[in-house]
């Protein structure tokens, strides 16, 4: 078996955020009613997509829960402590975890039963919490955010336009969003007046 | 139009790209034939139905799967979504 390509780990102190210069703090938008939500980005994380190949995807989904912590199996998506999975094909799952040796920790998993591609550099996620995300984020996808639709943990791929979007539900009201790292300033100026309405806040 | 992918779910017709017709693929001639008449045939002669038509879409914004729909051409109703390749 060939080495598995592993990229340098993003260097937390030396990166600089795709959203450099237009990430401000404060509160913005509609504020009558205070900041109803609250726009995050998660940065320095280790983000991989893993590829079962066809037949071992319970394999692959019990290496993302070895390597990971994030108990997938092949119907359902998960979240750990400081590590999340989804599957967003038949057989492939984002993985993201805090964790910097995420990607070679999977890719030893892994192993033989599918490929891990780190895409670390390649993404940003940013997360949208409070109780009228689902209002700000049904403006930019054609996805119903519902609860009972959209049930906690799970995962799934759709796109605002043509920016490619990953997108799970991580808590109640909050939903992460990862997308190319080179639209992420664009899309994050949509998500901001996406949520104008609503009046956010960023932390 | 929402298109029920068997992955997915039901998904917005925004998500898909149509790849043309399903019944027509094994009309395709051999690509480094330069016949103009049968790649004329192949590329303008339809059948057109008002009516249930097979044809194939991927998901291109969701899961990248290609599907095979059919659809009615005049309702829109879509009667048979599947997966081709997929392990039953």
């Amino acid at each position: 078996m060939a080495e598995p390509f592993v990229s340098t780990p993003v260097i937390t102190d030396a990166a600089e955020s795709p959203l450099a210069g237009h990430y401000e703090q404060g509160e913005f938008g509609n504020l009558d009613r205070g900041a109803r939500v609250t726009l995050t980005e998660r940065f320095a994380l280790a983000i991989c997509d893993v590829c079962a190949w066809p037949g071992s995807e319970t394999k692959a989904a019990n290496a993302i829960k070895r390597a990971s912590g994030a108990s997938v199996t092949k119907t359902k998506d998960a979240i750990a402590e400081d590590a999340q999975a989804f599957q967003h094909a038949p057989g492939r799952w984002s993985v993201v975890a805090q964790n910097p040796a995420l990607p070679e920790a999977l890719a030893k998993a892994v192993g033989e039963n599918g490929t891990v591609v780190d895409l670390s550099h390649g993404r940003t996620v940013l997360r949208i919490d409070g109780r009228q995300s689902r209002r700000a984020l049904s403006k930019l996808f054609p996805i119903d955010f519902r609860s009972d639709a959209f049930p906690l943990e799970k995962g799934l791929a759709t796109r605002h336009h043509e920016i490619f979007a990953q997108i799970q539900r991580v808590g109640e009201d909050a939903f992460d969003i990862i997308v190319f790292r080179s639209y992420a300033r664009a899309f994050w100026h949509a998500l901001r007046k996406a949520s104008e309405e609503v009046g956010y806040a960023v932390a | 139009m929402i298109i029920p992918c068997p992955f997915c779910g039901p998904r917005d017709l925004s998500e898909f790209a149509y790849c043309g017709d399903a019944d027509n693929l094994a009309a395709r001639p051999d690509p480094a034939a330069s016949d103009q008449s049968s790649w004329n045939a192949f590329v303008y002669d339809r059948t057109n139905p008002a009516g249930d038509h097979a044809e194939i879409w991927q998901h291109a914004g969701g899961c990248r799967r290609h599907l095979r729909i059919v659809r009615n051409t005049v309702t829109h109703a879509i009667s048979d979504v599947t997966m081709p390749g997929a392990k039953a």
